[in-house]
């Protein structure tokens, strides 16, 4: 691997560098607020790596919550998860080795750094999947131990850095729209999400916007096919 | 011990959430037609759905409404539409937003 290669993928991540250093710190003081030490901190950023599903971690344990609705509460949180694999089956399904990493890394910020970007010249696209997803769960493990050792030191206030990652997405967005013919899939996802956010609450709405997403694509895929067949 | 039990699920739960589909489709039996047209288009929906996903804890009836979340938002489209850099629409909207929730509302 070349080192200008290394650098196009250091740069494509340093928006997610920023905002898991700050949301990870966030969950490491948290944690550490409600009694539990470092070696958690660092055990769950290796072997859970999810922002929200972490943060839910954190008011299951302190709120002592049976295995049964951890599982549960943990499944509603990450369930959009499932998306992400079935639109990768090929590129991940075909990746040999690093398949299993590729697939436990695989986080909102990483699905979307290594769907809408291209490998840098040189570069096969599963070295860089690979390249990605470990930077990014290196700066999240970064993040989530800073935070238990030392957030209560940090004296600036960086309200609102969170922000970061919203924003990571909206280019992700606009690029898709500017490079895409049809935005009908842009559209379904983002009306689906909205509505059921309005109807559900911010608790419960990602099953449904997702059933939702899945039949109004599945009926724009069959009628457009028969469009083009008629 | 309870604790460290409930990391376990916790863990294994997320993987499950990632790995299912690779377990449903993946390996040697042909994937569904269906299931790989709806992988193609999938991304674009998804990009909608997660910046959606990022406001699920704005309150637009209660003070500021919402207002610098939406501000936010257009500043990094505006600017990545016009520009088309990543690293710079997301830098300038974050600072703004941070400017906005810090100083202004």
């Amino acid at each position: 691997m070349n080192k200008k290669a290394l650098k196009t993928v250091f740069l494509d991540t340093v928006p997610v560098l920023t905002g898991y250093l700050f949301l990870g710190s966030g969950f490491g003081i948290l944690l550490s607020e409600s009694g539990y030490s470092v070696w958690w901190s660092l055990c769950m950023s290796v072997f859970v790596f999810a922002g929200s599903g972490q943060y839910l971690a954190v008011s299951l344990l302190s709120g002592g919550a049976s295995l049964l609705s951890a599982a549960i509460a943990t499944f509603l949180v990450n369930a959009r998860h499932i998306f992400y694999g079935i639109s990768l089956l090929d590129t991940y399904g075909s990746a040999g080795k690093k398949k299993p990493y590729l697939i436990f890394a695989l986080t909102d910020e990483t699905y979307s750094l290594v769907t809408q970007n291209q490998p840098p010249q040189g570069m096969s696209r599963h070295a860089y999947c690979f390249a990605v997803s470990l930077l990014d769960q290196i700066y999240w493990i970064c993040g989530c131990v800073l935070g238990s050792l030392a957030g209560k030191y940090i004296p600036i206030s960086f309200e609102g850095v969170e922000f970061v990652l919203t924003a990571l997405f909206v280019t992700m967005f606009v690029d898709q729209w500017l490079t895409h013919k049809t935005h009908l899939p842009a559209i379904i996802g983002a009306a689906s999400t909205a509505l059921c956010l309005l109807l559900f609450g911010s608790e419960i709405f990602l099953i449904p916007s997702m059933v939702l997403i899945a039949v109004l694509l599945t009926v724009s895929l069959k009628t457009g096919r028969r469009d083009r067949h008629a | 011990m309870h604790d460290v039990w409930m990391i376990v699920v916790i863990a294994l739960v997320t993987a499950g959430t990632r790995f299912l589909p690779f377990l449903l489709f993946g390996g040697k039996k042909k994937t569904p037609e269906l299931i790989t047209q709806l992988g193609k288009v999938l991304p674009c929906a998804i990009m909608g759905m997660l910046v959606v996903y990022c406001m699920k804890d704005v309150r637009p009836l209660q003070p500021p409404y919402g207002i610098p979340e939406l501000l936010g938002c257009a500043a990094v489209a505006l600017l990545h539409i016009w520009k088309r850099n990543s690293l710079l629409s997301i830098g300038v909207g974050t600072v703004f937003y941070m400017l906005l929730v810090q100083l202004v509302f």
